[in-house]
């Protein structure tokens, strides 16, 4: 596909979302839909450029990515090594994985009201939730990776004559990827999920408290606002992981047109 | 044999009988009273094969004869349960036997170089093996293709970077597990003709598992019959090379090998 193509196929992505913000204006000024309910999107507009000015928004959204990213990379490589450990030893495997199977049958922001009795509205509570929320998706993912290697390639690596390191990053770990990265793109989702669930509940700054903050004093347009802005953000994580997996998957044939 | 090389044998370390060189006269494996059980299940009972360096053996059998488990012994995938298999020529045997599967099994996430790298995994790095992996593609007609991902070759394609994989570190004994099986019959000739023809250049000992006795005949300097784990027949196929396909005389020792197959 030339670039053009790509471009165009990008941008008819954006068709839609286009519409509903024209469709919502046109309503909004034919009076069909009252400003206390939903206000216009210049209104919401407005607000962005005045959140932007007073420098409130760029700070609200660093230390929310702040967070997000932290717990992210805590759960995240947490979940990598163990998912890895657990696909190349079956003792580790027989050692954790019940364990962690049941852990992960609890929903974790059921532990909301435990996290705030543990470590108050601080910056650790968010990091424990996003952390744990994220550890999972990449965990279970690494691991179906590597089990479902196929073991024939990794027979032609024995006889061929690669140690365990190169049989790990030439035919194991490649061979996982694919599925490492549905744990990412998923990890992703999950973790703006957990942030905002918590930023709302319990913080002193973040996306979710400005939101919270906005609702207290009836700025229905700043709770608009911060509602768009998670979508933004859930959008370019999502991107820069297809980007990332498009970077390094060139060898798969479902993205050798893409 | 000398008593001394059997007992080393029997301990499955190949024993080197002479010094690394040349290969002509010499043997380059031979199975003694060996056998492979899996539980109860005998597989492969006494078996004495004594194989000269350079020969090219096919060995033909029905389908769970043991013919494969032969080869899995030979490449050193699995050990004999009884008897003993040694090497005449290099002193860490396996290190020297390539293996060709019925698959290609490509690395998908490996340029077709890279896989034919793959081969040279502790004898060569860098660009002195992308250079043999280069010269070898270029033998077996795939030097275009090189930077490509194996997902875009055809079947043919795929097995013959499969064969350049095998044969860059310069064996000297390649098995072969069926890997024409798969293809369809025009690409297997051709397949079977390159084969021959870097037999031929490279001089190494061929052990070709198949179960096409046509093809066993077409290539081969002698066909073995494996039948119920024991070796049924076996016998030379002294007809000169190039060999024209159809021939009388191919005729007449491909119907004796079904004789003793199905009769």
């Amino acid at each position: 596909m030339s670039f053009s193509t790509r471009l165009h196929s990008n941008a008819i992505g954006w068709l839609l979302p286009a519409l509903i913000i024209a469709g919502w204006e046109i309503a909004s000024r034919a009076g069909v839909m009252p400003a206390n309910v939903l206000p216009a999107p210049s209104a919401v507009a407005e607000a962005f450029w005045r959140l932007t000015l007073s420098g409130e928004l760029i700070r609200n959204i660093g230390v929310s990515t702040a967070r997000a990213l932290a717990g992210f990379a805590i759960g995240g490589s947490i979940g990598f090594a163990l998912g890895l450990a657990n696909g190349l030893s079956t003792l580790s495997r027989g050692l954790t994985d019940t364990t962690l199977q049941m852990i992960r049958n609890i929903p974790h922001l059921a532990l909301i009201p435990l996290v705030i009795l543990w470590f108050g509205i601080d910056e650790e509570a968010k990091l424990f939730l996003v952390a744990l929320g994220v550890f999972f998706p990449i965990y279970v993912n690494t691991l179906l990776g590597i089990q479902s290697v196929d073991p024939q390639l990794v027979e032609m690596g024995r006889v061929y004559g690669m140690d365990r390191r190169a049989l790990f990053f030439r035919v194991i770990l490649p061979g996982a990827l694919p599925a490492i990265f549905v744990g990412l793109r998923y990890a992703l989702g999950i973790m703006w999920l957990t942030l905002i669930v918590a930023e709302t509940i319990s913080a002193s700054s973040g996306l979710g408290y400005m939101a919270m903050q906005a609702r207290e004093f009836l700025l229905i347009d700043v709770v608009v606002l911060s509602i768009l802005i998670y979508a933004l953000l859930g959008k370019l994580a999502d991107s820069l992981a297809r980007l990332l997996e498009r970077l390094s998957l060139g060898w798969h044939p479902a993205f050798q047109n893409g | 044999m000398t008593a001394a090389s059997l007992t080393a044998a029997r301990s499955f370390v190949a024993t080197p009988v002479r010094p690394i060189g040349s290969v002509e006269g010499q043997r380059a494996f031979a199975f003694r009273h060996a056998g492979k059980r899996f539980g109860d299940k005998t597989v492969l009972d006494g078996i004495d094969l004594d194989v000269p360096a350079g020969q090219f053996l096919a060995v033909i059998g029905k389908s769970g004869c043991g013919k494969s488990t032969l080869l899995r012994l030979l490449a050193g995938l699995d050990r004999p349960t009884s008897g003993s298999l040694s090497f005449g020529v290099e002193e860490e045997g396996h290190s020297r036997t390539r293996f060709m599967f019925q698959e290609p099994r490509l690395l998908p996430w490996a340029s077709v170089v890279e896989n034919v790298e793959v081969g040279l995994t502790g004898i060569a790095t860098g660009s002195e093996a992308r250079h043999r992996a280069l010269d070898i593609l270029g033998e077996v007609g795939l030097a275009d293709r090189a930077d490509e991902w194996p997902s875009v070759l055809s079947g043919g394609q795929k097995q013959r970077v499969a064969l350049a994989r095998a044969l860059v570190g310069h064996p000297q004994i390649l098995a072969l597990d069926e890997p024409l099986g798969a293809l369809d019959a025009l690409t297997r000739i051709e397949m079977q003709q390159l084969l021959e023809r870097i037999w031929i250049a490279q001089k190494f000992t061929a052990v070709l598992v198949t179960h096409d006795v046509a093809e066993a005949v077409a290539l081969a300097d002698r066909v073995v019959v494996i039948s119920e784990g024991r070796i049924a027949l076996d016998l030379d196929v002294p007809v000169e090379r190039p060999r024209r396909r159809g021939s009388v005389e191919l005729a007449r020792l491909e119907g004796k090998i079904l004789d003793r197959l199905f009769g």
